[in-house]
């Protein structure tokens, strides 16, 4: 089982490493435009709480482009290896189990989302953010990378085109990028739709994440929910791999 | 080496493998012949366990499909119809990632490689990307990848379909010389002269079912050994006979252009498939 995992993982990395200056490169786009356009444009005029604008929103970009990050390095591909290329039978033919292979596929994009988010706190330092990093800072950030990765598998097994998978993004993952306590803290939101953003997977790592940075107390709440949410969606995954043989 | 019993295969209520039973023996090259849809792939995706079947009872290398996926997993080598090669990898990297899902160790997965690389003649090309290669690389390359792991069953799903003639003739000698190393190979085709050229025995189907199954020799007999064709207003009409004197009788009683020729596989196929008007 571990040595399965690790085939489908080595098959991701191999492409990882072979694209790592590519990928390097086009994380940094998006991230850089967030820090400079909310950091620097509008966040000279925003005051918060708990101090710059700048230091408020870089967790919240963490999250959200550790969200995006992992979300789109498994679902394109496993949409398309599916849909297009085929290669999933490769894996479906091969003595391996389908825990194995969910496994393999969400521990490769949890790890792209976590070079990602290391380019963004280097920036974000570059930049003059200040942040307290530690351990639970770190697990908060690969949980949050293993709940997407895993959401993206369950995605790109259910998705049945190219465009089904884009509309995806559009209507889940881009409204929890600016919703989920990224940019601003939901209290003055109507309860409904707060209580709504709570129950978002994006949410519990933003507030993770922002908590640990300025040094407050672990929201073990935040982290129980992304195991929850982990599990959940790798349970489903597993399924759904099962399910396609139908 | 293969034993299909009842096999019944619906999609919704589409039913695409109808009561399907057969026996394909140790170190047979076999094929699955029928007109497209007939389900033939349907039948390979279900012996290679990427579909499960609605009823029926299947049996590999003294395996149940239902109970020992992984057993047989290792013992079938699967080329589908479609290239479904990485093409994110080498064409090393591809073989490397099967020798690694089916477990071989390090130096025996080198050594393999090695050797079936040179085996389809792609040792040249064992650090290129497959995305560069043409469909007949991709072929050979997928038929060394399904060989890898020294499988006892090759399954072919309409191996040269799209294929030059050139390359076809290769990859016929290729699969020659599996059936010479004692491999059982069952492939599908709607080239009727790949069938003939390449099986002991074939099974013509057609909208699910079997139609009929028997070496392709046998089934011309069936017919008659020989056959003549000639031309009407209303198409081309054919005839079949015992032997060759009845036939030259028959075609000097006609006044048009006339073929006499040794029945082939395709006619069979047609006959028996109905298709074409017969005479």
């Amino acid at each position: 089982m571990l040595y399965d995992i690790w085939t489908v993982f080595w098959r991701d990395w191999l492409v990882l490493q072979r694209r790592i200056g590519r990928f390097i490169l086009s994380r940094m786009v998006s991230p850089v435009l967030y820090l400079v356009a909310f950091g620097w444009g509008l966040g000279r005029s925003v005051q918060v709480s708990q101090g710059s604008y700048l230091d408020f929103i870089v967790p919240g970009i963490i999250a959200l482009n550790s969200m995006n990050i992992s979300f789109i390095s498994v679902g394109s591909p496993l949409n398309m290896s599916r849909l297009y290329h085929k290669t999933l039978e490769e894996y479906l033919i091969a003595p391996i189990g389908s825990l194995a292979f969910v496994i393999g596929k969400v521990l490769a994009g949890a790890l792209r989302g976590l070079i990602s988010s290391v380019l963004i706190i280097v920036l974000a330092y570059a930049f003059g953010a200040h942040l307290s990093i530690n351990g639970w800072f770190l697990l908060a950030l690969t949980l949050n990378c293993l709940v997407f990765a895993s959401m993206a598998l369950v995605a790109a097994m259910i998705m049945n085109s190219h465009e089904d998978m884009a509309n995806f993004n559009t209507y889940i993952l881009l409204p929890m990028s600016f919703l989920c306590a990224t940019f601003f803290v939901p209290d003055h939101l109507p309860v409904v739709l707060r209580w709504i953003i709570q129950l978002l997977p994006l949410t519990p790592a933003s507030h993770a994440l922002r908590a640990i940075a300025v040094g407050g107390s672990v929201p073990m709440v935040s982290f129980f929910i992304m195991v929850v949410y982990t599990a959940l969606f790798m349970g489903i995954g597993v399924w759904l791999l099962e399910k396609v043989r139908e | 080496m293969i034993r299909i019993e009842g096999l019944l295969k619906k999609f919704d209520d589409r039913v695409a493998v109808d009561h399907l039973s057969l026996e394909i023996a140790q170190g047979e090259v076999f094929g699955l012949l029928g007109p497209n849809g007939a389900g033939k792939t349907t039948t390979i995706r279900v012996l290679t366990m990427l579909t499960r079947p609605t009823a029926g009872r299947i049996v590999i290398d003294g395996s149940e499909i239902s109970q020992d996926k992984q057993q047989i997993k290792a013992v079938i080598g699967v080329v589908p119809q479609h290239f479904n090669l990485d093409i994110d990898l080498t064409a090393w990297e591809n073989l490397e990632l099967h020798g690694r899902l089916h477990h071989m160790s390090a130096d025996v997965r080198k050594q393999r490689i090695t050797q079936l690389l040179e085996y389809v003649e792609l040792s040249d090309r064992a650090n290129d990307m497959v995305q560069k290669f043409s469909g007949g690389m991709k072929r050979r390359l997928m038929i060394a990848r399904a060989l890898l792991h020294r499988p006892k069953i090759l399954f072919l799903d309409e191996p040269t379909v799209g294929l030059d003639p050139q390359v076809r003739r290769r990859l016929w000698e290729l699969i020659r010389r599996l059936k010479g190393e004692g491999l059982t190979v069952l492939l599908t085709t709607h080239y009727i002269e790949e069938a003939e050229s390449l099986c002991q025995r074939v099974a013509i189907m057609e909208k699910g079912k079997l139609i009929a199954l028997d070496s392709p020799a046998a089934l011309c007999q069936r017919l008659g050994a020989y056959v003549v064709e000639w031309d009407e207003a209303d198409g081309q009409k054919t005839k079949f006979f015992a032997d060759r004197n009845t036939a030259a009788d028959f075609t000097n009683t006609l006044t048009t252009t006339t073929t006499l020729r040794q029945t082939n596989l395709e006619d069979a196929f047609v006959e028996l498939t109905g298709r074409k008007v017969v005479g």
